[in-house]
């Protein structure tokens, strides 16, 4: 024995958990797979399906019901007064969004006592981050639409996304605050800094990417969403670009199912030509977080 | 200046006979050399964590342009009384002090003392040395700002840098990054920062302790230099740091007792206390 391997010993036992540990990197592996191959399958689908129809006529003519309009030759037809929506809809979103989430959040985190109506508040923001966004749509179409009168508007539907995000902003926004180290604090409330003062120059600037990432992935979740603002009542298909807060809207997500269910099978196309406009704009969206978490860390 | 300040000490509780007996709750010191014209004075400070109590009747008075060292085993309170005098422990929710803490005369936890305008006067370095992601400038400009001592800023930055014993280091590089400095500039930066503004009193827990040697000895020659000018109270583990740069030296003993307070010399040769002898000469802590 002496003389033989002195690792002998348990080899065999280490031989099946690691077994056991190639089976788990197995499973993990094939996850991931299927994640992607999903993903790419998609995209690859949605590419082919619209290929040739996403021309400059799609992204800058009103719709049309007529096939023959959206094809090369016919008298233009596209995408155009929803992309305005859809990007009036956001704008008017983020605005509202980041005044409300970033105010409360800093009010929660910053100022409010450690008692139990905050933890309460917090609580309730936190399962509201879950509620369907249908709910929140119905609540838009109570409220805004018709509480306030503000009617089938561009601004009842930022309201209501904003309603539908804030949530989301508040939680990632707390969080951004909370990961600002307490030393970054200290330091200026050891000099004589006001609280104010502390959060102004210190946490938020730490803070500000964190916050924006969060807040820009909301958004570009928000400009995805259909169900409130088909609630709400977005046009299907208008064929004139919103040109105020309270004139009637369509936006991208709507634009898209509207010609999913037309009969005519080109209309898939057009679908199609209709889904990769608005994952481009969303990628971009992603583009411009990442950038901005990048460029305005404040300790690179 | 309120009523009582200049007023008899209560003697009810502290005045023992016995000084070789330990100190009881509420005690003062052994040791307790009369400072003349003290500018910041303890009495029967008791701050507690919610129910934990971590000092007890802290008695201390701590005499003008000197260093004063604070020192005793880790968890024994010292972190918690230098923040006590500035009132940085009001930022820790459950932090609770009660008591008389006199700077200048004036109870620091009066109802009509801001604490705010209190850390302007008493200025605060940490352990780990907490520039902000600004440049070395902004970064020493930062309290004159907040401050809204903003006129000739140049000046007062400059002269800081110097005080600190940093400007020849930095003094092309302005620009550029506090966080891209090494441990112990950084260190120099947050005194500069500290002395910009130009307070009576810098607080100081354990700044060299994430320092090499190196950086340590010249954080403690710079110590040594701004007591010249300023009231150093200072916290270290380090007793050979203590001795070498302080004049007055306190020993906090576990559970929050201050157990000894006198000049260095006194304590470091000849201790009243025992368990003060034991821990200085390493038996225990
Ligand atoms: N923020 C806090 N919350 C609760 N308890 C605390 C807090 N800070 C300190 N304490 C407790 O108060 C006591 C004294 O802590 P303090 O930090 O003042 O000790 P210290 O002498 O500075 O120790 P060290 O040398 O390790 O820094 C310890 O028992 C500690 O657990
Ligand atoms: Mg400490």
């Amino acid at each position: 024995m002496s003389t033989s391997n002195p690792f002998a010993e348990g080899t065999e036992d280490i031989a099946r958990k690691r077994l056991i540990g190639r089976v788990f990197v197995a499973i993990c592996f094939a996850s991931t797979l299927v994640g992607i191959v999903a993903l790419v399958a998609l995209i690859v689908d949605v590419l082919y399906e619209s290929w040739g129809w996403v021309t400059w006529e799609f992204l800058t003519y009103p719709p049309s019901q007529v096939i023959e309009n959206f094809l090369p030759g016919g008298r233009g037809a596209g995408i155009y007064p929803a992309i305005v929506g859809s990007i009036f809809l956001i704008a008017l979103t983020a605005v509202f969004t980041v005044f409300l989430g970033v105010g409360a959040a800093v009010y929660l985190e910053e100022y409010a006592g450690d008692n139990w109506l905050t933890s309460f508040i917090e609580a309730n923001i936190a399962n509201l981050a879950g509620v369907p966004s249908i709910v929140y749509g119905l609540l838009g179409l109570a409220i805004f639409v018709r509480g306030i009168q503000l009617g089938s508007s561009l601004i009842a539907g930022a309201l209501t996304l904003t309603l539908l995000i804030l949530p989301i902003v508040i939680v990632s926004t707390q969080e951004a605050l909370r990961a600002v180290p307490d030393s970054q604090r200290q330091a200026a409330y050891g000099v004589g800094a006001t609280q104010w003062q502390v959060i102004r120059d210190v946490v938020l600037p730490r803070a500000l990417p964190g916050i924006m990432t969060g807040t820009i992935l909301s958004l570009s979740r928000a400009i995805g969403e259909t169900a409130p603002i088909l609630m709400v009542g977005a046009a299907t298909s208008l064929f004139v670009a919103p040109d105020g807060l309270t004139s009637p809207f369509s936006a991208m997500p709507m634009m898209i199912f509207e010609w999913a269910t037309l009969p005519e099978p080109e209309f898939q196309h057009v679908a199609a030509a209709g889904i990769v406009v608005l994952l481009t704009i969303l990628l971009l969206m992603n583009a411009i977080a990442i950038f901005i978490r990048n460029r305005y860390d404040p300790r690179s | 200046m309120t009523a009582n300040a200049g007023g008899p000490r209560t003697v009810s509780k502290a005045e023992t006979d016995d000084h070789r007996s330990e100190p009881t709750e509420d005690d003062a010191p052994l040791g307790s050399p009369r400072v003349a014209d003290p500018v910041i004075k303890s009495r029967d400070l008791d701050v507690y964590y919610g129910d934990e109590q971590a000092l007890h009747g802290i008695q201390m008075e701590i005499p003008e342009r000197k260093v004063t060292a604070l020192i005793g085993p880790s968890g024994c309170g010292k972190s918690t009384f230098l923040r006590s005098i500035n009132r940085m422990n009001d930022l820790i929710d459950i932090a609770r002090v009660e008591g008389d803490l006199r700077f200048h005369g004036k109870n620091v936890y009066d109802e009509d003392v801001d604490p705010v305008a209190l850390r302007r006067k008493i200025g605060m370095v940490f352990q780990k040395p907490n520039p902000f992601p600004k440049s070395i400038y902004d970064n020493v400009a930062y309290g004159l700002r907040v401050q809204g001592k903003d006129d000739d800023v140049d000046e007062q930055v400059h002269t800081a840098l110097e005080r600190a014993a940093l400007l020849d280091e930095v003094e092309d590089q302005l620009d550029s990054s506090g966080l891209d400095l090494s441990g112990g500039q950084q260190q120099r930066l947050c005194i500069a920062r500290a002395i910009a503004p130009d307070p009576e009193v810098i607080l100081m827990d354990e700044p060299a302790s994430a320092l090499d040697p190196v950086a340590t000895s010249k954080i403690e020659d710079l110590v040594e230099e701004l007591a010249e000018e300023y009231t150093v109270v200072i916290v270290t583990h380090n007793m050979q740091q203590a001795a070498r740069i302080s004049d007055k030296t306190a020993v906090f003993l576990t559970g929050g007792h201050l157990v000894e307070f006198d000049d260095t010399n006194k304590i470091f040769e000849n201790p009243e206390s025992e368990r003060v002898e034991d821990y200085i000469t390493g038996k225990f802590g």
